[in-house]
């Protein structure tokens, strides 16, 4: 006989009120020992850490800026650092620099990465492009610039190369590291971009769906790359909007790139707040401070001019969209496409190649391409004189990348867990915790990170390995997080399941079931970080003060001697821990599981 | 012959938590206000509720509820009881439910013999005699000789019978089954079918089947249970 049970029948049911149920579901949907409530307190709190320095500098840089600095004198608020600031000759040129290298490089970045996926997704070069990028990812910026710069220097392999086939055999007189546009510094800059963007577009491909959706474009007869463009590139360019901004911040207030490549009569804004705040004329600190907040500007104009710009390019697909057109025939269009990402990842390899010659090069003049004769002098010296910073390099990124990692596990964990045992695949960061994280990736380095300079020497705190790998924690972690979330959050959550009817606690299966599952990513997550932390250059000078040099900080600081043979040794050392943590984050789990046919990479 | 009314307690009189067996007591969730589902059932040791449904009705959601996994979402009145146990309140790991589902779901990193051993309550003691106990249980489902084996080299059928197998080494007292024969081809299903719920008679647990497929049903053999969508649950 059926029968039913209405709602109010339920009631009177009533041996367990729904209350209590609920309070259980929530109870055990949370982190473990902590009620569903505690699980969000956790996302927030770790969100928070990361972003509270970013608060902390910010006020330091704030108050010098308006005169407000008691321990250099400054007891009264005023305009004059603000006054000194523009007086500065030369201030416009460069802020005009700093906000073009912040639009162009982005611009020239994500046009160029889009193209590429558009005309070579699911193809081979995709798949060439996916082996490729942990090398290109494992390259500090330093170092890649030093590639470029060595590439294209009237005495680079470029010049070599034409010197040959037309016959001249001397350098040109040609400005091109340093030109004053500052389009060596942009391009190096897109160069070593392009491979993040990359790395982040892969990973947002799948969530837009593209091979149904590239084939009812092709249905309606759209060509391969308008119809990606169309039909994918929204829902991928929505997922990688955060990255998109925080590489707009970071190129507009560059300093190592720009130290390298970029033009210094005047140097791009960032480059002199530096030089001001390392200055032995200690009042010169409140100008540079009145810098930062312009810093801060500028970065926010190139933010709100790029979001204006998407606007713009959305309007744009837009019309193309009811337009009518479908560029059915785009062969053309798609060997092109293939020029931006191929001359980046082209320009840092080759780059490298070069620095490495360099290092074990003798007497070597131009136009000859290859040094007639090779010896390893430098290499004996340098790895003499290397012992300290190679040292701090390694404990802090070692320290950073792995507390990074804690975090971030704990973090995502304890999301997932916010919405019980069954949270899976559509799992996402909520805005305000992806927004607390990512900021220290948005606002610019040198705007905050004097201030905590300044918070710093407030506080009479010496600089230490801690106290800088704490500061390198604060960049490492979105990158991290960026690169763990989705690989976190698209784990069946089945496995897990399981493990707990099986009678396995969170812990347990935490460490059984999830992490040994995801060994792949972790380790992709903590080389990124390792990386990330081994090519800090601006808060390693200001928080170490000059008295913790790492390996950036020296190569940097070569960059004016000029000596290229000790400059590629030492890009390449700078090189040297990152590529260790990519190489074995690749073959450790090749190793570690090579009996595991479920656990190969696809 | 499948008797729907075979476990149902009569409207309004609740079946006695303390019973042996499963008991769904006066179970309702509802979702947003609307009620998905409402339940009152007894599932006696060797049986099998079989709930049948289309998409959307609230199957898992009952999978879900029972298990201990139901998303906060939900809101949930009634009990849960196994072999006189009140669950409800239970965290998923103490219940002693066991799942299957319709992909084995066998951890890739670990061997068939580890997936096996992590499944082996920690009070059997001593490597030898874990060893031993997941080699028996392989042979129970055909598998001896398998412990070594990589789960990614295994047939879909082998992959089923090793779920099983780790399920029924954790020694549960009630069965989950969310379509677990749904991803194996016709013969194979037939096969592994018979073993899961031969296996659930001898050992007298009881098990709820959700599944989209009479025949499954069918060869449950025991008390079926309809859900739709809309207001009631029709039994």
């Amino acid at each position: 006989m059926p029968h039913s049970v209405s709602p109010k029948a339920l009631k009177l049911f009533g041996v367990r009120s729904s209350t209590a149920l609920r309070e259980h579901q929530n109870k055990s949907a949370g982190f473990p020992g902590l009620p569903r409530h505690g699980a969000a307190l956790v996302v927030y709190g770790i969100a928070a850490l990361f972003a509270v320095p970013v608060g902390i500098g910010l006020i330091g840089v704030l108050l010098p800026a308006f005169g407000y600095m008691p321990a250099l004198g400054g007891r009264a608020l005023s305009l004059e650092p603000v006054r000194a600031l523009l007086a500065e000759p030369g201030l416009v040129t460069s802020v005009l620099l700093s906000l073009a290298s912040g639009l162009i490089t982005t611009a020239v970045a994500v046009v160029g990465v889009a193209l590429f996926l558009a005309a070579f997704y699911d193809t081979a070069g995709h798949r060439l492009a996916q082996r490729a990028l942990a090398p290109l990812l494992a390259v500090p910026h330093a170092a890649a610039a030093f590639g470029l710069a060595f590439l294209i220097a009237p005495s680079g392999l470029i010049f070599r190369v034409l010197a040959r086939i037309f016959g001249f055999d001397r350098p040109p007189d040609l400005l091109i590291i340093g030109d004053p546009w500052g389009l060596a510094m942009m391009a190096g800059l897109v160069a070593k971009e392009m491979p993040f963007l990359i790395l982040v577009a892969f990973a947002a491909l799948p969530q837009a769906d593209p091979t149904r959706r590239m084939r009812l474009s092709a249905s309606l007869g759209h060509g391969r790359i308008l119809g990606f463009l169309l039909a994918v590139w929204p829902g991928v360019y929505r997922q990688i909007r955060l990255p998109v901004l925080a590489v707009a911040a970071y190129a507009s207030g560059v300093v190592d790139v720009a130290l390298i490549l970029g033009p210094s009569t005047p140097a791009p804004l960032a480059v002199r707040l530096v030089t001001w705040m390392n200055d032995p004329d200690l009042s010169l600190h409140f100008m540079a401070s009145a810098g930062a907040v312009l810093q801060l500007l500028v970065t926010g104009l190139v933010l709100v001019l790029w979001l204006c710009g998407e606007r713009l390019a959305a309007r744009l697909r837009h019309r193309i969209g009811i337009g009518g057109r479908r560029l059915a025939e785009d062969h053309w269009l798609r060997l092109l496409s293939a020029v931006p990402v191929a001359l980046a990842g082209g320009a840092v390899a080759f780059g490298l190649v070069w620095l490495s010659l360099w290092s074990i090069a003798g007497f070597w003049s131009f136009p000859d391409i290859f040094p007639p004769s090779f010896n390893f002098s430098t290499w004996s010296r340098v790895i003499t004189s290397l012992g300290g910073p190679m040292a701090t390099s390694f404990i802090v990124a070692i320290a950073s990348a792995t507390a990074a990692l804690g975090l971030v596990v704990v973090l995502l964990e304890a999301r997932r867990r916010q919405f019980g045992a069954a949270a899976g695949q559509k799992l996402r960061l909520p805005p305000l915790v992806a927004a607390l994280i990512y900021l220290p990736l948005i606002v610019p380095q040198i705007a905050f990170v004097s201030g905590l300079q300044v918070t710093i020497l407030a506080l009479r705190l010496e600089p230490s390995i801690l106290m800088l790998s704490g500061v390198h924690l604060i960049f490492v972690a979105p990158y991290v997080a960026l690169a763990l979330a989705d690989p976190w959050f698209a784990l069946d959550p089945r496995y897990e399941q399981i493990a707990a009817s099986l009678g396995h606690g969170p812990i347990r299966t935490l460490f059984r079931v999830r992490l040994p599952m995801l060994t792949r990513p972790v380790l992709t997550a903590l080389a990124i970080g390792i990386a990330t932390s081994v090519g800090q250059y601006l808060p390693t000078i200001l928080i170490g003060a000059g008295r913790l040099p790492t390996i950036t900080t020296e190569a940097v600081a070569l960059a004016s001697g000029g000596n290229r043979r000790v400059i590629g040794a030492y890009a390449l050392l700078q090189m040297l821990l990152p590529f260790l943590a990519f190489s074995l984050s690749g073959s450790l789990p090749r190793l570690l599981l090579r009996r595991r046919g479920a656990m190969k990479p696809r | 012959m499948i008797d729907q009314q075979a476990s149902s307690s009569p409207r309004g009189d609740a079946v006695p938590p303390s019973t042996d067996g499963l008991v769904l007591d006066r179970v309702a969730i509802r979702l947003a206000g609307r009620q998905l589902l409402a339940l009152d059932h007894r599932v006696a040791p060797g049986d099998t509720l079989t709930v049948m449904g289309p998409s959307g009705s609230g199957k898992s959601t009952l999978f879900a509820f029972v298990a201990g996994f139901l998303d906060p979402a939900f809101e949930a009145v009634g009990r849960v009881c196994l072999n006189g146990r009140d669950l409800t309140l239970l965290p998923p790991r103490c219940r002693r439910v066991g799942l299957l589902f319709q992909d084995a779901l066998l951890l890739p990193h670990m061997s068939v013999g580890d997936n096996l051993l992590f499944a082996l309550p920690a009070n059997v003691k001593g490597s030898r005699q874990r060893r031993a106990a997941a080699e028996a249980m392989l042979s129970d489902v055909g598998l001896a000789g398998h412990f070594s084996r990589d789960p990614a080299t295994l047939s879909g059928g082998q992959a089923a019978r090793v779920a099983l197998a780790r399920t029924l080494l954790a020694k549960p007292e009630a069965l989950l089954l969310d379509e677990p024969f749904a991803r194996l081809d016709q013969d194979l299903r037939a096969t592994i079918r018979d073993l899961v719920f031969q296996t659930i008679r001898a050992r007298k647990i009881p098990a709820v089947l959700v599944t989209h497929d009479p025949a499954d049903a069918q060869a449950a053999g025991s008390a079926l249970v309809e859900i739709g969508s809309g207001e009631g649950t029709t039994v």
